[in-house]
């Protein structure tokens, strides 16, 4: 028998559950991956810079006069709306990366290591939140530049963008689950697209829920978009936090905690 | 099935580092893995020897938790590979066929995640990814994106990734394959290194030679089953130590040639898949004057002799009675030889 061998593994410290703790710590650690990899390629940052520039502008004046009367009074209505349009869009990105990323040898590394299942998903996800950040200061700022000046304040501001990147990350779940399912890059972009663009304008995002028909009215106040366009427009407007942000925090933590177990089982079947 | 060896003749209180039972793996309808069984003894190099398609990345995948089997078991220095997934992932480095490292970081950043996520402090994992670049002769190149590498850089690499937590079982999933004469040395030299220091290592290989040269046991695989196990003296013995390639000038003389080639040398005869060639094992490079002399004294003219190591192909052809698998055959020439 090969003694020092034998003393070698005993001396480890074999445990075959992964801590809370431990789980964290690797998530952090992938997500420090994804950044590091966002750095070597910043045109990927491209979509989540010009877009909100370009959305807040375009629907702002094309919307604007016809909806309430003038772009001024048109701001405190589309701004939350297209903030929570371009976030939410973005994160379709997390799915379609991710499938790309599986794809490549690496991730068989991760699966032979000894770290928690649901580090490496939620590490890509944490990741992807620098995008968020910058499409949502991007697109306080561009209102800002065109003359909206929030009356919760500041504080208020930050607290609501934080929210829209919290139900971001837990959204961008279900997309991870189409990336690890699907096929190939492309195909998750088509799912998720088809899934997203009814979902993003059947709400209150661009225009009053009364000047809809009854049965659409009836979609559009279920519709979870709506009420954290709601939220994000109660928080920064007037500073108050009322049902409506509630209501999103416990949807988006409900969408984690269906999909990311899901997610992270179909990953591990995924050879 | 040709069972060379038999377990006894291992020691009795051997640790084992694999114990592997009647693995099976079905993709769809093709059984990739048939009911394998291994045992690697700790700290010894095990080479698993086949061609393509043999159902070697599949067993290792397997072995390494990649992947679930549909039957049988495995226990990774006793632990089981289902039952305890994560207690074998403590206990294994896995080196795949194709370099699993990230392509857009440098060889450090791969490494310095790998090691964070092991477990190591941020001091640690970069003084561990400094050591093992030193070691495999990485260091220039540490701060490059690995676009720019070689496949032996990445292979390099790749393997230093896979010891950084210094497990005590590795499998390298043929390391060697696609690598220039000079690199495949030095990779060799790093799997001897590492066994002298106590590790156990599986290794895969479509190389006899490879196996020969590095394994202390090794096991033939064909078609997700092992036909042959035993050491590498065991398995040449039963090919011969050197083989025969004889290739005659008239195709008339074929069966005639073939029959004294038998009678001369003792052994079974084959036609060579490429058609025209008599092959057969020799235990002796000597014997090869007998058997000239055989075929002059019947006046059959020659066109080429040759006398080689025995290749893979004849490995199979000797245990399995067919050539590598994936080596088209071309029939109308050997009915054209054989008439």
């Amino acid at each position: 028998m090969n003694q020092t061998l034998t003393g070698k593994i005993s001396e480890r410290k074999l445990r075959n559950r992964t801590s809370f703790l431990q789980a964290l710590r690797n998530s952090l650690t992938m997500a420090y991956r994804g950044l590091l990899k966002i750095r070597r390629t910043p045109e990927q940052l491209f979509d989540v810079t010009f877009q909100p520039i370009i959305f807040t502008l375009m629907f702002t004046y094309i919307f604007g006069g016809a909806i309430s009367g003038n772009v001024h009074n048109y701001l405190p209505v589309i701004i939350p709306g297209i903030l929570v349009q371009s976030v939410i869009t973005t994160s379709i990105v997390t799915g379609v990366q991710l499938r790309e990323d599986m794809d490549k040898g690496v991730f068989d590394r991760f699966k032979s290591l000894p770290i928690a299942r649901i580090a490496p998903l939620a590490g890509a996800l944490l990741a992807v939140t620098i995008r968020y950040t910058i499409a949502t200061t991007l697109t306080f700022l561009m209102g800002y530049i065109m003359g909206y000046r929030p009356d919760g304040g500041l504080g208020c501001v930050v607290i609501a963008g934080l929210m829209v990147i919290v139900c971001s990350w837990c959204i961008s779940w279900i997309f991870s689950f189409f990336g690890v399912m699907a096929r190939n890059a492309t195909s998750v972009q088509g799912i998720s697209m088809l899934v997203l663009f009814p979902l993003t304008f059947l709400s209150n995002v661009f225009v009053p829920v009364e000047t809809m028909p009854d049965w659409l009215q009836w979609f559009v106040k279920i519709n979870p978009i709506s009420h954290l366009v709601t939220a994000v427009r109660d928080l920064a407007n007037s500073g108050s936090i009322g049902w409506d942000f509630s209501i999103s925090l416990i949807g988006a933590a409900v969408i984690v905690i269906i999909f990311a177990p899901i997610t992270v089982k179909a990953y591990m079947r995924k050879a | 099935m040709n069972n060379i060896n038999s377990h006894s003749a291992l020691p009795e209180n051997g640790e084992w580092a694999v114990e592997a039972h009647g693995l099976v793996k079905v993709f769809g309808d093709n059984r990739a893995v048939d009911g394998v069984d291994l045992n690697v003894k700790a700290g010894t190099i095990y080479g698993v020897l086949g061609p393509n398609g043999a159902g070697k990345t599949t067993t290792i995948r397997m072995l390494a938790t990649l992947l679930r089997p549909d039957a049988g078991s495995a226990r990774i220095f006793g632990h089981d590979v289902m039952k305890e997934p994560q207690i074998v992932r403590q206990l294994i480095g896995v080196t795949g066929q194709y370099a699993s490292v990230d392509e857009t970081l440098s060889a450090i950043e791969n490494l310095v995640i790998f090691g964070r996520l092991l477990g190591l402090g941020r001091k640690e994992a970069k003084q561990k990814a400094d050591e093992l670049l030193e070691e495999f002769g990485l260091t220039e190149a540490a701060k490059r994106p690995l676009k720019n590498f070689s496949g032996g850089m990445r292979r390099r690499l790749d393997l230093a990734a896979s010891l950084i937590s210094e497990p005590p079982l590795i499998f390298l999933d043929e390391p060697t394959t696609g690598l220039d004469p000079r690199t495949r040395n030095q990779m060799w030299e790093t799997i001897r290194r590492l066994v002298k220091n106590g590790s156990t290592i599986l290794l895969t290989t479509q190389y006899l030679q490879e196996a020969d040269e590095l394994a202390d046991r090794i096991a033939v695989i064909d078609r997700g089953r092992v036909v042959a196990e035993g050491t590498g003296d065991e398995l040449k013995a039963s090919i011969g130590r050197s083989s025969l390639q004889l290739k005659i000038q008239n195709p008339l003389d074929f069966e005639k040639a073939r029959r004294i080639v038998e009678q001369v040398l003792g052994v079974k005869s084959n036609v060579s898949p490429e058609g025209g060639k008599i092959t057969a094992p020799m235990a002796d490079a000597d014997r090869v004057t007998d058997l000239l002399i055989a075929l002059r004294a019947v006046g059959i003219q020659l066109e080429e002799l040759s006398v080689q190591k025995p290749s893979l192909d004849e490995v199979f052809l000797a245990i399995t009675g067919h050539g590598v698998k994936d080596e088209k055959q071309d029939p109308t020439e050997e009915m054209e030889v054989s008439v």
